[in-house]
């Protein structure tokens, strides 16, 4: 069974990596996604990650079943988090589990490239100056509409 | 029929509000709500053209046909990880 959750909590990487790996496994693959303290030179103070919660939580199960799929495992947890982060914080993390390294790191992989392309959350960075952004994201590829 | 829509992070902002209910006429699509609620003027006619919707938790193209009760959001282009 796969595992996934969107939570406005804290995140531990190691709890994350403790819900996969079975006796069969030989590798497992942990990724971790944290607010960063500068975006293209300027300083940065925090994040706010705002979501579609609902939709965002379907979505990333969809994500962690393909990734399985794909991987030939079922040992696959991922979760994101949502609400005010600071620097240093962890917005997500991503672990697999397989018999061999190879699929766990591709499986991994394939979970962050799809939550950056189709996973409805949204970051606005808070900048040291006091200034704020919602940073330019992905356009979905499914249901794109752009001419109305 | 009705339909609630949902926004979110810059469309939020833009129009001032979280949330809407829109009538719309039977065999109404994707397309017909769009219209509808740039019709509204003001921040929605702002709204920018580069954005996905979901019906219902999944992404949708422009004809697909909406059904009372609907739950219609207008997504930005994302920025999870």
């Amino acid at each position: 069974m796969t595992w996934s959750d969107v939570t406005t909590g804290p995140i531990d990487p190691a709890a994350v990596l403790k819900r996969v790996g079975e006796p069969r496994d030989g590798a497992a693959a942990l990724f971790v996604g944290m607010v960063r303290n500068s975006n293209e030179g300027r300083p940065v103070d925090g994040m706010e990650y705002e979501g579609y919660r609902d939709m965002a939580r379907d979505q990333l199960a969809a994500i962690a079943a393909e990734a399985a799929q794909q991987a030939g495992s079922d040992r696959v947890a991922v979760v994101h988090r949502l609400g005010e982060l600071a620097v240093g914080e962890v917005s997500v993390a991503i672990a697999v589990s397989s018999p061999h390294r190879a699929e766990a790191f591709r499986a991994a992989r394939y979970v962050i490239e799809e939550i950056k392309k189709r996973l409805p959350i949204w970051k606005r960075e808070r900048y040291l100056d006091g200034e704020q952004a919602w940073l330019e994201g992905h356009l979905p590829v499914t249901g794109v509409k752009d001419n109305r | 029929m009705k339909v609630t829509v949902l926004l979110f992070a810059a469309h939020r902002e833009l129009v001032g509000q979280a949330n809407t209910v829109a009538a719309l006429p039977e065999g109404a699509t994707v397309e017909t709500l769009l219209s509808e609620l740039k019709s509204r003027g003001g921040g929605w006619a702002r709204l920018p053209a580069r954005a996905a919707v979901a019906v219902n938790h999944k992404y949708a193209g422009g004809d697909t046909m909406l059904a009372d009760g609907d739950e219609v959001a207008l997504i930005p282009p994302v920025a999870g990880g």
